[in-house]
Order: structure tokens, then C-alpha cells, then sequence
């Protein structure tokens, strides 16, 4: 085994096996299931709690008189009932509030159609979901109100002739000349998601690279190593082992989250699974392909009206993905993962040689995290403006086009765009990597001497 | 025959000269004293055998050919500043760092079972570096170093931080490794143990070469003519009388010892001296007081530091 590969192997294996890389390889998963999981989760799970909220209508506008009994205009859902109070002032609710057992009171006021105001009185925060409700119940009934007062002939007719909604898709063409659905929200999400990730990974591992130096530096063991190895192969042989510490995080990550997500939905949700669009959209083409007989199609309308919005959906996704190519995003992203992180490592490493501690780190951190937050600030203008000149640039530049331009390749981006920044990429690597190597090799065997940038010119310049 | 030969090395950092003009020839099978103070230069030499840096000028002959990669294979090294990755094992680690100079996993693992065996610390395989003592990092760090038979053994301080009957026992294996053929490179402030084990010195100050050859000669060209005389009864004898051609340096009165140094003149024998004192004092002792290597060192540098000024 050559010399290089012992070191990348050792790199490797004592990180992989270190309870902190495990904890991690489980974490991130549960951390990132749970962010799709429980907003879904959530939305499955209402309120079950029946609340009344007592109405007090002192403007009569929101009551209506039917058969001898008034009743309040606001429709009830199905866990928030709306009683109406007519005999009991608002004074003495407040005082009694506990004991009568209401969520909360409205007060409508006399003057609701000049103030535009109503109060909700509660002892605790009412949630947005009741707040809305209320706003728009009143809001409509009002409305309602106000074009009745009109005296317009057939004015339901005409509400429901007028009454529009629109559905934006856009479709890409390519350049042969094909019409792709493109999805919007999902391009920005793979994009941001990507960019986002290739920071993350490579402050993570990069600082990893570094911490490695100080290690060897501050054990001493740094000069028995560079007696056997080039100090070339020992900086190499750490930055590529770290890397694939990094790659082998990242698929356990992408493997676990799928799995985890795929299971919680399974475990938790197997309604919504049996609802899943996906699956309606597959069935319903059975049905009308193969099967179409007049008994089945009889029972199916109603199902399929309510999962026709979902089903449209996923559809839009899928084409949206097609539009995207996710084989060439993931080329790109392993690619720019891996040479932003080598280009970075190489850069934390000198940062490692240069110092002692992990306090004396921070005097050259500027030149590392300026460039990768930059990356970040460009990234979400790059959303906007994928192909603007910011983002153009930005995904040139070689210390910001693996964020940058991962946020661009959703979008679409020129062949020839792509080309350029990767080569650009791998140049200014081998340019670093170069560069470092000169600065480490004296730093390692440099104790306990202040280093300034100066200092670090001056060892750039040594003869070996 | 010369295992090493490094001739007129010159070494530069920045403005500040390492090492100028400096030559050291290492005999095959010798052990080799590479002496100096503080920052003379010794460990910018012993990186530069290493190939961790190369000279600005100057060459470098190892067994018969200018030193190559390849020939660090054949070098072991116990750096000064010196340590094991604490987190990892000890048996692991051996096997990493005996790989990394180029023996193959099985030979490593017998190779390390018969030293640990030999230093009574097989049960430390498993454990991870930082459970161990200082003396107990430094042993395996030792192993570490001669694991792969190299034909040269370059130890910087090599006994710092071990008790006396570890110390014994490395001088022991050090010796072993020389009777065995190896020649070693041995640099050191402890100047009993040059005495004790080097057969050649080199001694560097300030960049140069101030003193080199075989340990005897070298001790021999120090030699003070300065005897050491324990006498009895009057010593204001010895000091009215004695003949002009000695110097009387020092005299020194405790109890019933008495002592008395004189200096005799570098062509004077002996018995001359004691032919001198005989009729005036009752001679209890005669040494020759032979100038150890710490004198010699002492007096070496402040010399040469004295004719820079």
C-alpha cells in the first residue's frame, strides 16, 4: 500500500469510528426527518379540543333572527363553536370568565361597519387558526352584506360567473427544442438545500482538517511521521481522508433520511399514505385505462375530486424534477462538495501549521469564513436572479461557485458556464494546494512562535 | 568506512545562518556523538540527514550514494519533540507508523511482538496512548524507531524522561543495535552518557564546527596536567618548598582529608612530581584529573564564543 494511501486510511478510520462521527450519522437524519416530518405530522393532528366562543353582537350585523331564535352568522367548525350571548354583559363574563367555561368572547361593537375593528377576549393567546376564521367569517358575511345593499339582480350568478383562479406553470425549453414543466419552489429548494449543505460540509470538515494539524503539532508526533512521509503526502493524505469522512456522512445521511421518512410516514401518517396522491394518480389511470367499467366509475368521482389538487402536486414535482435532471445535480454537487472542500481543507491546514492552539487559529480565520459567507449572502440573490451578473461571477469565483453555483444549476446553466468554474475550481485547488504545502511544511515543525501573515509569506518563499 | 558523510552543509533562515560549512563523517558501526548548546544547529543537521529539509548547499553521501528518498527506509529517528496520537492505540498506532517506514503489516506485527515482549509491555497493545506514563510513551516511541532495523539511528535526547533503570536498559539495547551493525547518531546534553557511549564527537556552536574526533583524542588534546594529591601532615610545606616548575592551584582542608592540585608542566612526567613532594609530605592518593566531556564542553564553547566576540 503506498504511503499516501496508509495516511488517507488512517484518517479515515479513526474518524468513522469515533462515537461522535456515529452520533452525528444519526442525528443529522432525525434532525432532517423531523423538519419534514413534523410540520406534516402536524398538520394531521387538529385540535381536538371543542372550544365555544361566547359572541357578544352589539351591532346585530352578525346575527341572524330565524324562527324566533337569533343565531350567530359565524360558521362553526368543527372544534370551535360559536354561541351567541345576548342577555349577559361583557363586564360580567370577565368576572365569571373561568367558571363559564368559554374559550374566549368576541365583542363586536356598534360601530363595526366604521371601525373595522372587533375584539377577541381570552385568558389565553387565541390561536391563528381561530383568529383567522373569525376574520374571515365576518369578513365575508360583511362583504356579503354591503353588495346586497346594492340591490344587483342575480348577483349569486354573477359571483360565481366572475369568480377566477389561476394556476402559474411555467414550462422551460431546452435547447432541443423540447417543453419542460418547471417547478419553481422545488428548484429553489434543491438549490438552496445544496448550496447550503456545501457550506455546512465544508466548515465542518475543513475545521476538521485543521484541528488534525494542531493534533499532530501539539502531540509532537508531527516530526516522527515527516522522518518517514513527505510533509506534502501527510497534508494530502489527511485532507482526502477527511474528505471521504465527509462523503461517507453525507450518503449515510441521504440514505437514513430517506429511510426515516419514508418509515415515519408509514408509522405515523399511514393515512395520509394511503391518500398519497402519488398512488391516487397511479390508480386513477388504471381505472380509466384498463378499467373502465361504469360500476367503478360510478364510485369514483368524489374520491378522486378531493385528491385531484394533491395529485396535481406531485405531478408538477415530478415534471419539475425532469426539467431539473437530478443525476447532473448530483454529479455537480459531489463535484463542487469535493473540490470546494479540498480547495478550503488546503486552507485550514495552513491554518493548523501557522498555530498552537486552537485560539491562535482564529487570527487567520478571516480569509476562510469572509469568502464562504460571502457565498452565503450571494446565494439568496442568486435565487432570485439566477442568472444574473452577481450570480454569474459569484459562480466563477473559485472560493464561492461551490455554493453559488449549486444554487445557479437548478435553474439551468450553460454547459460552457459550467466548464469554466470547475476548471477554475480545480486550477485554484492545485494553485492552494501548492501554496499550502510550502506553509505547512515549515509550520509543523514551528513551536511556540507567534505567526503573522508575514511570517507566513516569508516561509512561502523558503527553498524546500 | 563512513555510513554518512555530510560535507560543508550551509543552511539559512531568513538571515539567520544555521549551519555554515558544517561536515560530520559517521563511521560505519560507531556511535556517534553530534554535540552542542542550544540552538547550534544540531536539530536543522539531523532534519537535514532526515531529508525534512534540504541544505541550501553542501552534500549528503548515505552508504557510498548522495542521499535519495528511498534511504529514509533505512533511518530510524527519535525526534526531540517527540509524541504518539494520544487517542489511538498503542498496538495500532506501532503498526501504522512501523507501515509508514515501509514494512509490510505482518512483518510489523512480528517484529513489534518481539520488542514489546522484550520490554515487558505486551499488555499495552490495546491501550489507548493517553492511559500510558510519560516512560511508557517514551519506550514505545523507542520501538518505534529501531522496529524497522535501520542501518542508521538518529537519537535527539533519547533517555529524557526516563528513571535510571530505564535509561540502563536503553543504553543496553543501543549498544546491542550497534554490536548488531547499526551506526547511531547520538545527540545529547547529558554528557556522562557521551562519555559512556560515543566513540567519535562532532561538536557544533553557532553554526560551525568547533571540536571533532575520536572521544579519546579528544579528551586527551583537553588534558589539564592538573594532579590531584591527598597528603598528610603540613600543607604549608607543600606551598613554601615546592619547586617553580609546579603550580600549586589549590589547596583544600576537610577533617583529616587534605588535598592539594598542582599544575606540572605538559612535558614533565609523573613521578617527577611525586620524586618533588615525597621529601616533604606523605603522599595518600596521585590522580591525574582527566577533564570530563562536561569541562570539555564547557570550555569549548566559551572559547569559541569568546574568539566570535
Amino acid at each position: 500500500m503506498s504511503i499516501t494511501s496508509l495516511i488517507v486510511k488512517r484518517e479515515y478510520t479513526t474518524r468513522v469510528r469515533k462515537k461522535s462521527f456515529l452520533i452525528m450519522s444519526i442525528l443529522g437524519p432525525v434532525l432532517f426527518a423531523a423538519f419534514m416530518i413534523i410540520p406534516a405530522y402536524l398538520a394531521t393532528i387538529q385540535d381536538k379540543d371543542v372550544k365555544q366562543v361566547a359572541v357578544i353582537d352589539e351591532s346585530f350585523i352578525l346575527t341572524s333572527f330565524e324562527e324566533g331564535t337569533s343565531e350567530c352568522v359565524i360558521p362553526d367548525t368543527e372544534f370551535l363553536k360559536f354561541k351567541l350571548v345576548e342577555d349577559t354583559e361583557l363586564d360580567v363574563l370577565k368576572e365569571n370568565f373561568s367558571s363559564t367555561g368559554y374559550y374566549a368572547v368576541l365583542y363586536i361593537p356598534k360601530n363595526i361597519l366604521a371601525s373595522n375593528k372587533i375584539i377577541v377576549y381570552s385568558d389565553k393567546q387565541p390561536s391563528l387558526d381561530i383568529t383567522s376564521h373569525i376574520r374571515s367569517s365576518i369578513e365575508a358575511e360583511i362583504e356579503n352584506q354591503k353588495l346586497a345593499a346594492n340591490e344587483i339582480e342575480n348577483l349569486e350568478e354573477i359571483l360565481a360567473k366572475i369568480e377566477t383562479s389561476i394556476k402559474v406553470s411555467s414550462i422551460k425549453w431546452t435547447k432541443d427544442g423540447e417543453d419542460k414543466k418547471s417547478n419553481t419552489g422545488l428548484t429553489m429548494g434543491i438549490g438552496y438545500a445544496s448550496g447550503f449543505l456545501i457550506y455546512f460540509f465544508v466548515f465542518m470538515f475543513g475545521a476538521q482538517v485543521m484541528r488534525g494539524v494542531l493534533e499532530e503539532k501539539n502531540s509532537r508526533i508531527v516530526e516522527v511521521i515527516i522522518s518517514s512521509v513527505k510533509p506534502i503526502q501527510l497534508m494530502m493524505g489527511k485532507i482526502i481522508g477527511i474528505g471521504l469522512v465527509g462523503l461517507t456522512q453525507f450518503l449515510i445521511w441521504v440514505l437514513l433520511t430517506a429511510t426515516l421518512v419514508l418509515g415515519a410516514q408509514k408509522l405515523i401518517m399511514p393515512d395520509l399514505v394511503q391518500q398519497s396522491p402519488m398512488e391516487q394518480v397511479t390508480s386513477n389511470e388504471l381505472f380509466t385505462e384498463h378499467l373502465p367499467t361504469e360500476g367503478l366509475q360510478g364510485q369514483l368521482p368524489d374520491e378522486s375530486a378531493e385528491v385531484d389538487e394533491g395529485a396535481e402536486f406531485v405531478m408538477d414535482i415530478l415534471d419539475g424534477l425532469e426539467s431539473i435532471n437530478p443525476i447532473k445535480i448530483f454529479l455537480a454537487f459531489i463535484f463542487y462538495f469535493l473540490f470546494g472542500y479540498l480547495l478550503y481543507g488546503s486552507m485550514f491546514a495552513v491554518v493548523g501549521a501557522a498555530s498552537d492552539t486552537e485560539t491562535d487559529t482564529h487570527q487567520f480565520m478571516l480569509p476562510i469564513t469572509l469568502p464562504l459567507i460571502l457565498g452565503i449572502f450571494v446565494m439568496i440573490t442568486t435565487m432570485n436572479n439566477p442568472d444574473g451578473g452577481l450570480a454569474f461571477w459569484f459562480s466563477m469565483i473559485p472560493f464561492t461557485s461551490p455554493i453559488v453555483m449549486m444554487v445557479r444549476m437548478p435553474f439551468g446553466v450553460p454547459m460552457w458556464e459550467l466548464l469554466l468554474s470547475g476548471s477554475l475550481l480545480v486550477i485554484t485547488f492545485l494553485g492552494m494546494a501548492w501554496v499550502a504545502g510550502k506553509i505547512y511544511r515549515t509550520g509543523i515543525l514551528m513551536y511556540g512562535k507567534k505567526v503573522n501573515y508575514k511570517e507566513l509569506w516569508k516561509w512561502l518563499k523558503y527553498k524546500n | 568506512m563512513n555510513i554518512l558523510q555530510a560535507t560543508d552543509i550551509v543552511k539559512e533562515f531568513q538571515g539567520h545562518k544555521a549551519l555554515s560549512n558544517v561536515s560530520i563523517n559517521v563511521p560505519k558501526g560507531s556511535i556517534f556523538g553530534l554535540l552542542g548548546p542550544n540552538g547550534a544547529g544540531k536539530t536543522t543537521l539531523i532534519r537535514i540527514i532526515n531529508q525534512i529539509t534540504a541544505p541550501d548547499s553542501g552534500t549528503v553521501t548515505f552508504d557510498g550514494h548522495s542521499l535519495k528518498r528511498d534511504d529514509v527506509f533505512r533511518i530510524g529517528y527519535l525526534p526531540e519533540e517527540r509524541g504518539l496520537y494520544k487517542k489511538m492505540k498503542v498496538g495500532e498506532q506501532s503498526m501504522y507508523l512501523a507501515q509508514l517506514k515501509g514494512l509490510s503489516p505482518r512483518d510489523a506485527q512480528n517484529t513489534l511482538k518481539e520488542w514489546f515482549d522484550k520490554f515487558e509491555i505486551s499488555g499495552w497493545w490495546n491501550k489507548k496512548v493517553e492511559e500510558l506514563s510519560k516512560g511508557m510513551q517514551q519506550k514505545v516511541q523507542f520501538i518505534i524507531t529501531v522496529l524497522h532495523q535501520p542501518d542508521l539511528l538518529i537519537f535527539d535526547e533519547p533517555f529524557s524522561g526516563f528513571d535510571p533503570i530505564n535509561v540502563n536498559l536503553l543504553k543496553k539495547e543501543i549498544l546491542k543495535l550497534r554490536d548488531n551493525g547499526a551506526t547511531i547518531i547520538f545527540s545529547t546534553h547529558n554528557m556522562a552518557s557521551v562519555e559512556e557511549l560515543c566513540d567519535q564527537i562532532t561538536l557544533i556552536n553557532e553554526a560551525e564546527t568547533i571540536l571533532e574526533g575520536e572521544i579519546g583524542e579528544v579528551r586527551n588534546k583537553y588534558r589539564s596536567n592538573i594532579i590531584t594529591v591527598g597528603v598528610e601532615g603540613s600543607i604549608e610545606g607543600i606551598s613554601k618548598n615546592l619547586d617553580k616548575r609546579f603550580e600549586l592551584l589549590s589547596t583544600e582542608e576537610n577533617g583529616i582529608k587534605k588535598e592539594v592540585r598542582i599544575k606540572i608542566p605538559a612535558d614533565s612526567k609523573p613521578n617527577e612530581l611525586i620524586q618533588a613532594l615525597i621529601p616533604m609530605t606523605e603522599i595518600h592518593s596521585y590522580n591525574e584529573l582527566i577533564p570530563s566531556m562536561n569541562d570539555i564542553f564547557i570550555q569549548a564553547v566559551n572559547k569559541a564564543s569568546k574568539n566570535g566576540k
